[in-house]
């Protein structure tokens, strides 16, 4: 890994009951960098802030910060913070001694101690609730009690489980905003655990995506969202329109054969790698146009024939169930089409994510998921 | 119509809460009456004079009841203090180690419950004689502790239970070493539960007979001990103050249990 990776994984395997739930875990993280761990529920990403806070200990693999091996160190020797996303106050004392419970244990002196806790609860909008028990904040409060807590520290590395789940979801856009703020104004590292891939995309310098106890992709949330490696992140992008194409790669060019739903098209290969035959194409509702049947599309887009099935107005734009082939697809347009009538879909070249066929056992689409990937030094 | 049926669904309900009243206050109020009352025989239905005279036995600097009500206190903080110190790892053990056999284990404490106390007792009451322990604080202690120790682990278990452990873990991610975060955290948090074991393992102690006549008796004379003599030789007004005083703590840990023993911590009685 890079000389400059400030902290470390490498190979981390996490059993639980002789069933893996992580494997294969390796990355490496910059100095003041904001991390987004993102899968569905159960995928390990929990386990794997757990592992990387101490509270899990790997059956293979090593945990580095600054180089230095921290893989068997108890929990609290890490210099790290971890905020759960129960935020876990301590009832039995007040907002003042859940923040500084951190700087008594360092053995800061306690005008100092007191001082440090004034300033942080006065940037976290706490400094009235200072006397307060944590029975008596409202949701966001508690969890600003816990990143106060957390920052307290000056960790080297703040770990978050879900800040936000909690939240509803008015303050948890602009609660999102505030963390990041801090963290980039403090120059904190950070690992954020996240399901939601909106708040992976604001919050993070790099996402990390997991699918079942593996790192599906690493990269900037420009470059998961165009250039999703496989099936899965593109679905977990958003591309959740499916379809199924045969494919003819031809130097750096990947002609698409004409099919009962599609026309010929010919798209860049842009350095994929795909095999000749049957190939799995996905894309964004948003991204493609609806057009009225027979309407010409752009030189390198695909085009569709279909039906409208449905149309809904979900707020901004119509969306449409399309009936193509035999697949139903959905695409939003500015004008609704009436239910019935026959559409062209218009998919541009650079939305339109091509994939080879799911391999259907899971120990053979590996190769896919470890393969380096262009963005993972980003 | 309704209405008289709602009116005469209070009779029922007011019968049967004026027998439970009866129930429990009837012998209590009888109670209060042999503890004042000088004089009072068969015929008349109350005492026939009132006074304080048996009072300031009970209470005489060398009174029987009063050196037996010291030394139960003596012995029933002892006990305490024993049963808490063990109580605190166990409890704490079995409500966070996934231990093997854990119910095998909670269950193991009842054990000295499940057998006919006399049989437990006599026995034990032979091994402490072959040790010297039998008519001594120290050998009466270690009896009230078999006794108690079923209540203090299984309530501490259940008070540790009751602490979500991501609070201690918070401690740790914060810096604190694992005893430290015992002491500042989880301890705290486990103390009403902790109480409330303490003292229904003091009142256990303060009631408990057959173990302190068998082991303690002579030497060691207890306040039960007393009552029991002195109802035997048909001093009720003795039997009813000491019986009275018994009733102290026992109102007392009533009042701390509804606070500190909530449906959180009783729901993880024994499991």
């Amino acid at each position: 890994m890079s000389a400059e990776s400030f902290l470390e994984l490498n190979g981390l395997r996490v059993g639980y009951g002789g069933e893996a739930v992580l494997s294969d875990i390796s990355m490496a993280i910059a100095r003041g960098q904001f991390v987004a761990l993102l899968g569905a529920s159960g995928c390990g990403k929990t386990t794997l802030l757990r592992t990387i806070a101490g509270f899990i200990h790997p059956d293979a693999g090593v945990i580095r910060v600054e180089g230095r091996d921290i893989t068997a160190a108890p929990p609290d020797r890490r210099d790290m913070a971890l905020m759960f996303q129960s935020y876990a106050l301590w009832p039995h004392m007040t907002v003042a001694q859940n923040i500084g419970y951190g700087l008594k244990l360092r053995r800061v002196p306690r005008p100092e101690a007191a001082a440090r806790v004034a300033e942080l609860a006065a940037s976290l909008g706490l400094a009235d609730l200072l006397q307060r028990k944590p029975g008596q904040l409202s949701g966001g409060q508690r969890q600003r009690v816990a990143l106060g807590r957390a920052l307290a520290v000056s960790p080297r590395i703040l770990l978050l489980d879900e800040p936000l789940s909690n939240l509803d979801a008015r303050i948890r856009v602009s609660v999102r905003q505030e963390i990041r703020a801090l963290q980039q104004q403090l120059g904190i590292t950070a690992i954020h655990v996240t399901h939601d891939r909106e708040e992976a995309m604001v919050l993070a310098d790099r996402i990390v995506i997991l699918n079942a106890g593996r790192i599906a992709q690493v990269g900037t949330p420009e470059a998961v969202y165009n250039a999703p490696v496989s099936p899965f992140v593109a679905a977990f992008m958003g591309a959740e329109n499916v379809l199924v194409l045969a494919s003819e790669p031809a130097g750096d060019r990947i002609r698409i054969a004409p099919g009962p739903a599609n026309e010929a098209a010919e798209v860049p290969r842009a350095g994929r790698d795909l095999t000749r035959g049957a190939i799995e194409a996905r894309f964004r509702p948003h991204e493609a146009r609806l057009h009225p049947a027979g309407a010409a599309v752009a030189p390198d887009a695909l085009a569709l024939h279909g039906q409208v099935l449905s149309v809904s107005y979900p707020g901004g734009q119509w969306r449409h169930m399309v009936r193509t082939g035999a697949a139903d697809i959905l695409v939003d347009a500015s004008q609704a089409f009436a239910p019935g009538s026959a559409v062209t879909v218009e998919v541009p070249a650079p939305v339109l994510y091509l994939f080879n066929p799911a391999a259907p056992d899971p120990q053979t689409s590996r190769g896919a998921t470890d393969r380096p990937v262009p963005n993972a030094s980003a | 119509m309704a209405r008289v049926l709602s009116a005469l669904w209070w009779l029922p309900r007011g019968l049967v809460l004026g027998l439970l009243a009866f129930a429990i206050f009837g012998p209590i109020a009888n109670l209060v009456l042999w503890a004042v009352a000088e004089k009072w025989y068969f015929p008349h239905v109350l005492p026939l004079q009132y006074g304080f005279s048996y009072w300031a036995k009970v209470f005489a600097p060398r009174g029987d009841a009063l050196t037996s009500l010291v030394t139960s206190i003596v012995v029933a903080c002892f006990v305490v203090a024993v049963s808490i110190l063990l109580a605190i790892p166990a409890g704490y053990a079995l409500a966070r180690l996934r231990l093997p056999f854990r119910s095998l284990i909670l269950l193991a404490f009842l054990i000295p419950q499940a057998f006919p106390n006399l049989t437990v007792y006599v026995n034990i009451a032979r091994i402490f004689y072959q040790t010297g322990l039998a008519g001594t604080i120290p050998g009466v202690v270690l009896v009230h502790v078999m006794h108690c120790l079923v209540y203090a682990v299984w309530i501490a278990t259940a008070a540790f239970a009751a602490i979500d452990p991501e609070l201690e873990e918070a401690a740790r991610a914060t810096g604190a070493p694992p005893l430290r975060a015992f002491v500042d955290i989880t301890l705290p948090l486990a103390m009403p539960g902790l109480m409330a074991s303490a003292i229904f393992v003091f009142l256990e102690s303060l009631d408990e007979f057959t173990g302190s006549y068998f082991v303690g008796a002579p030497y060691v004379h207890l306040m039960p001990l007393q009552l029991y003599t002195a109802g035997a030789g048909g001093n009720y007004q003795i039997a009813s103050i000491t019986a009275l005083l018994l009733l102290i703590p026992s109102v007392g840990f009533m009042l701390v249990v509804e606070r500190a023993l909530t449906a959180d911590v009783l729901s993880r009685i024994g499991r």
